[in-house]
């Protein structure tokens, strides 16, 4: 057998999932394709695809959540939370810059991998606003999780569970999340200049201060003709013009921080979103490093010391993008080695099929971990037919 | 309520006990009926059980020993952080081990930079807001009950409070914790970033009551507090006009950091309590707290005082001092106990959407009136977190089961407009036989093989949350 499935609705999933688990065929899991690139790569046959699940399933502007079938386009979300002037909290990001595909990311595909942006420091990830799941695990069984309300602790959380486990114990039939209002207006600080430990005691300052900072960034040298270290705020009008005159004063000892025009600073928060400065050279390994701000530097510098780096700073230098030479291990051990004891974790992100396949691409697990996550696999997809081995070899 | 006590573990009582006494230092054992007695309920205390023995360990490898060897021969544990669940959470069996986190209550480091301290389990929900406040810091999560309950019981209940409608509860304040398995092992889940390196393990242990490990210390976010908070008491003749406020508040786009729903029997009792200035000759009551500078607040306060006064608003008072304040939320922190002075009571705790409140509410009353009972509504409108208190005399074994009657109409009743049975308080004993009105059998069976590939022997907090007759079938 081989070929996709691409059923119509979640009978249709499950029944194709069943089918699939009684030949124990294992399948590729993808909604529109546009992330397929992460990940350990495998030579399945078969893929199952939501693509043809389509649809907003729940909208409440004034309870603040929407559902939606998992192929539902992004941009669908998006525009239909528009119309209401509300947005998803956690910013997702759009991969299609750095893996140059196609096909617009599904909301499903946004929920398995847990995709957030620059606004996770304030209105937390993907994994925080979703609040419901319905899902299809390994044995074609039709699972719920959760529900429309933002507070809910019946029963064990296998929201949280699926989201950013890239469809390896289940394929999403429907997914709910919390919405919140747009903010009325935005505006973004900017430094000039700043070495990156420097600017990352600036974007400290501003994320300890009372002013609601919700993004908060620095694009070195290497990526910006000038370093340029930027925070965002948003709110009532009033509140944000306060706020970034307040902000500036205490950033006095950094620097003169000027405003961004506002078109500027919706740019640029779009492409620190989407990793833009590392798409080019597409030949170019991506990391994704993720780890207390004040060890970030000190790890870009280290790292840098053995290997050619590009990288900037998001999550106010809680999440590092550094893209490296891709040949041999894309930077593996160098990197993995640096990290070590930092209680973070790295994330080989974009590297070719043949760096994939023989490297660790998430954080690799100690052995009563790996042990650990083996049996959760197992309680779900008894027969491993989904996206098996996507994360960790044997799982 | 409770499965019948293992004989053959009774039995072997004297050389459990013994061998417990090697894993613990001498005074972090209990084996006596009075000292066990104060561990034989929670804040469900119509319930209670005399546990086998108490284990307060002081350190995570201790807690590792006790599980291992509990394991290892078969005894059940269930764990204790202050004791405060409304849902018997923390009620014992007469043959298991409580193992309470009550000892292990340092703070282990405080990172300002990071935005993040690290604390044992055993540590108040109000004493790490009070480690950080001296810098501007706080913890987000604020249950009523922090003066005593532990953040590992937040963490087991992922528990909410007055303020998570702008900053979330306990999920999405946690970083990291430390997690003993049953057989011993030692994990740590998470760490000092913002998100998890492979399976976001640490979602599925907050919440989990217990079911699939015990939490030793975490690491939670600290956030710096806003340069001022203002309550504003909001009294409406009418439970609609009230319902209505809020659904347009949030659909002007404002999200205030609390909304906090009393109706007339409650904002009579706490008023007794706190003198908080609650306005009397109102139907609805709504606590508003809106934070910023003090332009900010004004000019969110504009526009939430224009919307009430559309839906008929009586009285509107604004908080004028840190002490009216501390007064206004005293008098809503201490609802519960304040329902406690006047009767005995059951506190529900289901969510529903917010766009049913209205009725929900109206059906709560009729409910109640059915079993001739009475009820004071208390709760966080906000985000649709219901706290009815049903309101009965516990001595009369009648009345007690006409509010359990009542209390299970409610949570029905939630779940049928969308919500669900608990949303801060935990399944515990309390709500276990109504899991069958929220989940298909297939939803329990996944939850189920997830809880075994934690602890397959089913020895962690082992009455708790799955109906009995669900667990053979997975």
């Amino acid at each position: 057998m081989s070929g996709d499935l691409k059923p119509r609705d979640e009978k249709n999933l499950s029944e194709s999932i069943k089918m699939a688990a009684a030949a124990k065929m294992p399948l590729i899991v993808s909604g529109a394709g546009s992330k397929s690139g992460i990940g350990r790569p495998n030579g399945y046959a078969m893929s199952v695809t939501t693509q043809r699940m389509q649809g907003i399933s729940l909208y409440e502007p004034t309870e603040l959540v929407i559902g939606a079938l998992p192929g539902t386009p992004l941009s669908e979300i998006n525009q239909t939370l528009a119309t209401q002037n509300q947005m998803l909290p956690f910013e997702p990001m759009d991969y299609r810059p750095i893996f140059g595909g196609r096909h617009e990311p599904t909301i499903g595909g946004i929920a398995a991998g847990n995709v957030s942006g620059p606004r996770r420091i304030m209105a937390g990830a993907c994994r925080d606003s979703l609040i419901g799941i319905r899902l299809v695990n390994g044995r074609g069984d039709v699972v719920k999780s959760g529900g429309r309300v933002m507070k809910n602790v019946t029963g064990l959380d296998l929201v949280k569970l699926n989201c950013g486990a890239w469809g390896t114990l289940g394929v999403f039939s429907e997914v709910i999340f919390k919405v919140l209002p747009k903010p009325e207006c935005a505006s973004s600080l900017a430094l000039r200049g700043l070495n990156d430990a420097t600017a990352i005691a600036a974007l400290t300052t501003a994320l300890g201060s009372p002013f609601s900072v919700s993004a908060a960034a620095h694009l070195p040298k290497g990526v910006m003709s000038e370093p340029l270290t930027i925070v965002r705020i948003e709110g009532f009008a009033p509140s944000v013009a306060y706020g970034c005159g307040e902000l500036a004063k205490l950033l006095g000892p950094y620097g003169k921080a000027d405003l961004l025009e506002e078109e500027v600073g919706t740019d640029i928060w779009s492409d620190v979103r989407d990793a833009r400065w590392l798409a080019d050279p597409a030949e170019s390994a991506i990391w994704r490093l993720s780890l207390a701000p004040s060890k970030a530097s000190g790890i870009v510098a280290h790292i840098g010391r053995v290997l050619d780096t590009r990288h900037f700073y998001d999550w106010g230098g809680g999440l590092v993008w550094l893209a490296v030479n891709a040949s041999e291990d894309a930077g593996s051990k160098v990197i993995r080695d640096a990290m070590r004891g930092l209680n973070g974790h790295a994330t080989l992100l974009r590297a070719p099929p043949q760096v994939r396949s023989k490297v660790d691409i998430f954080e690799p697990l100690p052995p009563s971990l790996a042990d650990l996550t083996r049996r959760i696999k197992f309680a779900f997809d008894p027969d491993r037919i989904l996206n098996f081995g996507k994360m960790y070899s044997g799982i | 309520m409770f499965s019948e006590p293992d004989k053959e573990i009774l039995a072997r009582r004297s050389a459990i006990v013994k061998h417990l006494t090697s894993l613990v230092s001498s005074d972090g054992l209990i084996t006596d009926r009075d000292g066990c007695r104060a561990y034989e309920t929670d804040a469900l205390a119509a319930y209670r059980k005399m546990p086998l023995a108490v284990v307060l360990p002081t350190s995570t490898d201790e807690v590792s020993a006790v599980l291992k060897f509990c394991h290892d021969t078969g005894v059940k544990v269930v764990p204790r952080g202050a004791g405060t669940s409304l849902a018997g959470g923390a009620i014992p069996t007469e043959d298991a081990v409580v193992l309470g986190l009550s000892r292990m209550s340092r703070v282990l480091e405080i990172n300002y930079d990071d935005r993040f301290i690290r604390v044992e389990a055993g540590v108040t929900n109000l004493s790490i807001t009070s480690a950080v406040s001296d810098r501007g810091f706080f913890y987000a999560p604020d249950p009523s009950s922090q003066l005593a309950c532990t953040i590992g019981g937040n963490i087991a209940n992922n528990s909410g409070g007055a303020h998570c409608l702008k900053y979330g509860v306990t999920t999405n304040n946690i970083l990291g914790v430390r997690l003993v398995l049953i057989d011993g092992t030692i994990l740590d889940l998470g760490g000092n970033s913002l998100d998890s390196g492979g399976l976001d393990l640490l979602g599925v242990v907050v919440g989990s009551e217990g079911q699939l490990g015990i939490v030793t210390e975490a690491t939670v976010r600290i956030l710096r507090s806003a340069e001022a908070a203002r309550p504003v008491l909001f009294g409406f003749p009418s439970s609609d006009g009230a319902g209505n406020t809020v659904a347009e508040i949030i659909a002007a786009g404002i999200i205030p950091v609390a909304i906090e729903y009393m109706d007339k029997a409650a904002i009579e009792i706490c008023e007794a309590f706190s003198k908080a200035g609650y306005p009397l000759d109102a139907e609805a009551l709504l606590i508003i707290e809106v934070e910023g500078s003090k332009a900010e607040m004004d000019a969110m306060l504009d526009r939430i005082i224009s919307i009430a006064r559309a839906n008929g608003v009586q009285t509107v008072r604004e908080s004028k001092s840190a002490i009216e304040t501390a007064a206004i939320w005293k008098g809503r922190k201490s609802a519960f106990g304040a329902t406690g002075r006047v009767a005995d009571y059951l506190c529900m705790d289901g969510t529903v959407p917010t766009g049913k409140l209205a009725y929900v509410l109206s059906q709560i009353g009729e409910i109640v009136k059915r079993y001739g009972l009475r009820v004071a509504n208390v709760f966080h409108a906000g985000d649709g977190n219901m706290h009815p208190l049903i309101l009965y005399n516990a001595n009369d074994p009648a009345e007690q089961s006409k509010a359990e009657a009542a209390g299970n109409d409610i949570l029905k009743l939630c779940v049928e407009v969308g919500g669900c049975l608990t949303g801060e308080h935990g399944v515990g004993i309390e709500k276990r036989d109504l899991m069958r009105c929220q989940f298909s059998e297939i939803d329990l069976s996944q939850q189920l093989r997830l809880r075994a590939a934690f602890d397959s022997k089913w020895l962690l907090n082992t009455d708790k949350v799955f109906p009995f007759d669900c667990r053979n079938q997975t």
